[in-house]
């Protein structure tokens, strides 16, 4: 019988299972250095060590399993090289440019035209590995969406064939990590880098990383890096406008909950540029009031194809760009044909009529809706809740096996569609999941923002110091594979005209002092009431209308917490040190997001960022990157042109650049 | 009449226990421990038994975990707020996901176990 006999509450006054030592300092050197070991950090740890480097992983949790695509995902993007696409690299970035939803004009073109070039190969080198790719038994054999002499299997667009289904999604980290194992890479797991290492200890732009300081979450050692090139794979901030763990525990997260922004921080903090800081944006996915991801009704993503009806069994018609789908279209969404390349990279799915709201208010369509998995066809179905829903994250077994258990049959069972005020729901703002009510101050970073400024060899404004995955700007798996493995061939490339330029004590002595200080106290406030708190602040001035003074008041109001509560934090335990430092990242990144809101003089509707004061949008000479680092202890702002790397020093078109930096001969 | 002696605890946490254990399937080899990602599990003091459910409110419900288990010894559970609703489509009946039933388990493995 399961029980919860050995919940921690029947244990009181237990005593730490790890042998502790806050002194111990452990001195490691390497070639190339990664923070964050998810599907970047794995990717590029891998391309490092197969040229010969020796490697460093650092992560939060275990390599098996840790990240954002730690559980699995279910479909590969922008696979443009594979044999059935009819899409080419440039078509993507045009594609890319015009959809606000990944980014618009905002986007970091370099990094998505990486991801074109080297997706499908990427994806070749993922099976030659181990991992299940094809439909290789047959199971679908005839399907509109499996070409049958490959038995690859493509997703929402059986023309166009950019997404690939994958077979084995939920195994990609698991494989990625036994590569890493094989390759001899130094896996240094459950342990939380927390600031950058630079040259004779001088921050600020113009100084050269070289390395990293981390503590272990379970022992508590320091951990002192040293190494040539650094990578930052640490995924993005999160939390920053809301913080519960009541309902639902971490799972208020979308991306892995350990993904708090360390990596901008000590990128900012050492010297290197930020972008797109001021971008987040309100989704119905926030904090407590979601739903387990893809675990109930949906249209979109991993959902695409299920028919919804509502109260009555009345089915609510796909749209796209505004028209009527007729239904025998769903399955062969196509693009460009429909336009705007939403059946391309997911991006606007199964939207259903705009006019939602006010057909439900109206009495034509009666909540609650259901997702009718019953009247799909038998081969749509089974992929659908099978290979979907069992390789895409956080459904193998929480979805999947568990609903199962209690015998949820999707050839008999319709699944409920959250009911909420229609308002609120069914409409583009509740993109991309139908899983929660929408609140306005609770926002989260927008994909694809709070990401590094870098060159087209994937280096930041600073030497020695590379970004990948959602640190650079990219949101899906296939992009953080291609980006990681890019980003570490000319990191390896830079490390081998490098030598090991030796730590600075003073440095990690100043560092270990901020570190370790919340230890040396056992009362004052928690962690979590402290992420809370920092929340609030940022739920009344940086919420949905920004203006200068709330933005100051917001800076104000964390000065008067860095003097205050940020001097009680305490730590009773190791796992308590790393959620506190967490905290003082959070007060880094939410005082970087407030300076780069003050700096962006006008509303940016690709962003999602509304000024009250400034009337304009980002039009014209408005349409720019806000950047900003840490100069002399304090936040500095600028401006880089957007497409910057098509500029000078660069050449104009992308494949010219790829070709010059891609570094696949080294 | 004995007298029934109470303890002081702190409130239940929230989410109460993500995870279950079956004391006679676990054989405490701590597996799971090293497959949680934001470390919610830790060892138990005395060997041989299941791990203790240290930080319920820090797991990310992925199930990795229960996945990992070579025994079947873990049940995650959905908080009670996260436990979704689903009709049968003949009958209209509703049922919850974590929540026992009359329905027979549906025993077909997902395309990848
Ligand atoms: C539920 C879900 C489903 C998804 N499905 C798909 C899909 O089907 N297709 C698709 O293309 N994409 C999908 N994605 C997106 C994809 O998983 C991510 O884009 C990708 O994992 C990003 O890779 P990354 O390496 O940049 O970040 P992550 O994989 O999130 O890795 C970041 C790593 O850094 C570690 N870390 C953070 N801070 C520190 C620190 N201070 N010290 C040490 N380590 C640290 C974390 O522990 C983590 O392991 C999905 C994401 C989610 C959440």
């Amino acid at each position: 019988m399961y029980t919860n006999k050995t919940d921690i509450q029947n244990y009181p006054g237990i005593k730490w299972p790890y042998p502790v030592d806050y002194e111990k300092i452990n001195r490691i050197s390497c070639d190339v250095l990664i923070l964050g070991g998810g599907l970047a950090g794995c990717a590029a740890a891998i391309a490092a060590a197969r040229r010969g480097a020796k490697v460093a992983v650092v992560d939060k949790g275990p390599l098996v399993r840790s990240g954002s695509g730690g559980t699995g995902i279910d479909h590969w993007h922008d696979a443009c090289l594979n044999p059935k696409s009819k899409i080419s690299p440039e078509q993507l970035m045009e594609f890319y440019f015009q959809n606000p939803y990944w980014g618009g004009k905002y986007t970091m073109g370099h990094m998505r035209y990486i991801q074109a070039m080297e997706s499908y190969k990427a994806l070749l080198e993922l099976e030659k590995i181990g991992l299940p790719i094809r439909d290789f038994d047959d199971e679908f054999e005839g399907s509109a969406f499996r070409d049958d002499t490959t038995g690859l299997m493509y997703a929402y667009d059986y023309e166009n064939c950019t997404v690939i289904r994958l077979k084995g999604g939920a195994l990609l980290k698991p494989t990625l990590s036994a590569e890493v194992e094989r390759l001899g890479v130094q896996a240094y797991e459950y342990i939380m880098a927390s600031h950058l290492l630079t040259e004779d200890g001088k921050t600020g732009p113009g100084s050269r990383v070289i390395g990293a300081i981390a503590f272990s979450g379970r022992t508590g050692e320091c951990y002192v890096f040293n190494a040539k090139s650094t990578i930052i794979c640490s995924g993005m901030p999160q939390g920053e406008w809301i913080f519960s763990t009541e309902f639902n525990g971490a799972s208020s997260k979308f991306w892995d909950p350990n993904n708090t922004g360390e990596g901008q921080a000590m990128m900012a903090e050492a010297g290197a540029e930020l972008t797109l800081m001021e971008s987040n944006y309100t989704i119905c996915a926030n904090g407590g009031m979601r739903w387990p991801m893809y675990g109930t009704g949906d249209s979109n993503n991993t959902w695409y194809g299920c028919p919804i009806v509502d109260a009555n069994g009345k089915r609510i018609p796909y749209t796209q760009n505004g028209k009527v789908m007729d239904w025998s279209e769903i399955y062969k969404n196509t693009w460009p044909g429909t336009g705007d390349g939403g059946s391309v990279t997911s991006g606007s799915l199964g939207e259903l009529p705009g006019d939602l709201p006010e057909k439900i208010m109206s009495g034509e369509y009666k909540l609650p809706f259901y997702a009718d998995l019953p009247s799909m066809p038998p081969d749509e179905r089974r992929v659908l809740w099978g290979l979907m829903i069992g390789n895409e994250g956080k459904t193998n077994y929480p979805v999947y096996k568990l609903y199962g258990k209690y015998g949820f049959d999707p050839d008999k069972d319709m699944l409920q569609v959250p009911v909420m005020a229609p308002k609120s729901n069914f409409n583009k703002r509740a993109k991309p999941y139908w899983n929660g009510e929408v609140y306005e101050p609770w926002r989260e970073c927008q994909k694809c923002s709070n990401c590094a400024v870098y060159d087209w060899t994937m280096k930041t404004t600073l030497d020695g110091l590379y970004v990948a995955g959602l640190t650079a700007g990219n949101n899906f798996a296939s992009g953080a594979i291609t980006t990681g493995a890019y980003a570490a061939r000319n990191a390896w490339k830079a490390a081998k005209q490098t030598e090991l330029i030796p730590v600075n004590e003073d440095q990690v002595q100043k560092y270990r002092e901020q570190i370790y200080a919340p230890t040396k106290r056992d009362y004052g406030i928690g962690w979590k009431e402290f992420k809370a708190g920092c929340a609030r602040v940022m739920q009344g001035n940086c919420g949905e209308y920004k203006s200068d003074e709330v933005l100051q008041n917001g800076l104000d109001w964390f000065k008067s917490i860095r003097e205050g509560e940020m001097q009680q934090l305490y730590a009773r335990n190791p796992h308590e040190l790393m959620r506190t430092n967490e905290c003082y990242t959070q007060i880094m990144v939410s005082e970087m997001t407030l300076t780069a809101s003050m700096a962006r003089k006008c509303s940016s509707p690709t962003m999602n960022f509304k000024r009250l004061d400034y009337p304009g949008t980002d039009e014209g000479e408005n349409e720019k990157y806000i950047t900003i680092t840490v100069k002399d202890g304090k936040y500095t702002t600028g401006e880089i042109p957007v497409k910057y790397y098509l500029q000078a020093p660069y050449a104009q078109s992308f494949k010219e650049n790829y070709d010059k930096y891609c570094a696949l001969e080294d | 009449m004995a007298e029934k002696e109470y303890t002081l605890y702190p409130n239940p946490i929230t989410p109460n226990s993500a995870i279950l254990f079956d004391e006679e399937l676990c054989n405490g080899c701590n597996r799971c421990i090293d497959f949680c990602r934001t470390d919610v599990l830790m060892p138990n003091p005395e060997r041989g038994k299941p791990p203790i459910v240290a930080y319920p409110d820090e797991c990310w419900f992925g199930g990795c975990c229960a996945g990992a288990c070579p025994h079947h010894a873990i049940l995650m559970v959905h908080p009670m707020n996260q436990r979704a609703v689903w009709r049968r489509k003949e009958t209209g009946n509703l049922y919850r996901v974590c929540v026992e039933n009359e329905l027979e388990e549906n025993k077909r493995p997902p395309i990848v176990e």
